[in-house]
């Protein structure tokens, strides 16, 4: 009989202790899916922060070109800008168009004269921001400078709490669930004390004997994850709408890549038939000795 | 398969003696009654053959083999050459009669064709081919003790040891059962049972060892039951 079919039975045999094995490793794998997802999530997010124009000058009317490209000079020798655009009050104009195309009555009256132009400042460090801001405000041409000072700061706050939280949170459901395979790896093992006592007087190796909790214990790890897995998809999919259209809006995360997806499932697979077969091993070395 | 006892002593914790001394020798194909009253030493002597604990002191040889040298790793290999028959069955309550005897052969890593065919065989000569998917709990005593012989001998041991097989049934249903067991010794292996039972060592004249706080007390070729 293939130790497949044994692993069956005994799982058959008691179905509540198998069901809470699982449960324990579902909770743990859908909190480590969240908080993947959240990490994941709040790392592109930041990414696109760091990648955007991060400072944007507005000039005042008349400003001439040549105004423009000595501030430009003048930021690049700072050697902090990564790229410098500049958006004329004719590009503006479209980008507004392009913008509300949608919506007729905002085009309206807008003329490009309303329209100040700009320059679009990226900085290689968020914390360069300040003083580029400071030299820009200080050029006459200049009306108004915009910067997102503590967007980038408080992001990569947020997302170190997330990693902080997360791997607290995920470290202690693991040990929670490995403690309860080993439990009811054990309980079973008692339970089948006499039969493994007339398995080990007919002539079975020690591995005959081992492999089938083993196995369970392998059972519990990556059914959880699994089914882990497709809650947090589903919940996901769920929120994706309202994800997108409150908090993301033009950060195009969502839906999340299916590629993304599979390497999370992966993962957690591989993760939970090691933590199964880790604790199953662990309760087999307790309480069989063979 | 040639056992050897020699000068061998089983303590439990240092004051309980369970078997002191003991020598003797069962050749290959014996039949032989272990007699004695409880806690003599009778199981000891079969559990040291199975090599569930090893001897305190002394040697046991099986075919020169040195069951006190025999490392843990190659046990399960050594007790597939022995049957093992206990006075409970010692059967799997949540596993059929099939399920139970083809156990012996699934620890063996026998291919299934193999196990169904071994088994159906097996069950049709002990004649429980008909009670192959009840439970021991559906099963008379007799038919429960065939099932655990056809376990014990399904893997073809040289060695039997049963220990008191007769002990929970009535004298109709134990005569049948050593016939059987009578059978498999004439198939040549060698047949070790412990017993109190004095009518069946005593109408079959095989040989006896009689057993009295764990030392030898008689050895006798067509022996009676005799304590003394």
């Amino acid at each position: 009989m293939s130790f497949i079919k044994v692993t069956k039975r005994n799982l058959r045999r008691t179905p509540y202790q198998a069901l809470v094995a699982s449960m324990a490793m579902f909770s743990t794998f859908l909190v480590l899916s969240i908080f993947l997802i959240l990490a994941a999530g709040s790392s592109v997010v930041l990414k696109y922060y760091e990648s955007k124009p991060q400072a944007i000058a507005f000039f005042k009317d008349n400003t001439s070109l040549g105004d423009v490209d000595a501030i430009k000079k003048a930021l690049e020798q700072t050697g902090k800008v990564t790229s410098l655009k500049y958006i004329s009050q004719d590009d503006a104009l479209q980008i507004y168009k392009d913008r509300n195309k949608a919506n007729p009555t905002l085009l309206e009256m807008v003329t490009a004269k309303i329209l100040p132009a700009s320059l679009e400042i990226s900085a290689a460090n968020p914390e360069d921001l300040k003083p580029i801001a400071g030299i820009l405000k200080l050029e006459p041409v200049v009306d108004d400078v915009v910067y997102p000072e503590d967007v980038v700061e408080r992001l990569s706050k947020a997302a170190s709490i997330i990693r902080g939280v997360g791997s607290g949170a995920v470290g202690y459901l693991l040990i929670f669930a490995s403690l309860i395979i080993i439990m009811v790896i054990g309980f079973k093992m008692r339970l089948r004390r006499q039969e493994i006592e007339i398995m080990k007087l007919l002539g079975a190796s020690s591995w005959f004997i081992r492999l089938p909790f083993l196995l369970e214990g392998v059972f519990y790890g990556v059914v959880g994850a699994i089914s882990a897995w497709v809650a947090s998809y589903v919940l996901l999919w769920y929120f994706t709408p309202f994800l997108q259209s409150e908090l993301l809006s033009e950060i195009n995360i969502l839906p999340v890549s299916p590629i993304f997806m599979l390497l999370l499932l992966a993962a957690e697979v591989v993760i939970s038939a090691l933590i199964g077969l880790f604790a199953s091993f662990v309760a087999v070395r307790r309480y069989l000795k063979v | 398969m040639i056992i050897k006892f020699e000068d061998v002593g089983k303590k439990f914790g240092s004051n309980s003696v369970a078997l002191a001394d003991v020598s003797l020798e069962i050749g290959g194909g014996e039949f032989v009654f272990v007699v004695g009253p409880s806690g003599a030493g009778k199981s000891t002597l079969l559990r040291l053959l199975a090599r569930e604990y090893p001897a305190t002191s002394g040697r046991i040889l099986i075919d020169d083999l040195d069951l006190g040298k025999i490392e843990s790793k190659n046990i399960p290999k050594f007790r597939r050459k022995i049957g093992f028959v206990f006075q409970d069955f010692k059967l799997l309550d949540d596993r059929t009669v099939f399920e139970n005897v083809a156990l012996a052969l699934e620890v063996r890593e026998f291919k299934e064709e193999e196990i169904e065919k071994e088994v159906e065989r097996i069950l049709k000569l002990f004649e429980i081919w008909d009670k192959r998917n009840l439970f021991p709990s559906q099963l008379s005593g007799g038919e429960a003790q065939r099932t655990a012989i056809a376990r014990a001998i399904i893997g073809k041991p040289d060695l039997l040891l049963a220990d008191e097989p007769t002990g929970d049934l009535d004298p109709q249903t134990s005569w049948a059962v050593l016939q059987l067991l009578n059978e498999i010794n004439s198939w040549g292996t060698t047949v070790i049972m412990a017993t109190h039972n004095v009518e069946i060592v005593n109408t079959l004249k095989r040989r006896v060892i009689s057993i009295r706080g764990g030392k030898v007390t008689r050895d006798r070729k067509e022996g009676r039951y005799e304590l003394h």
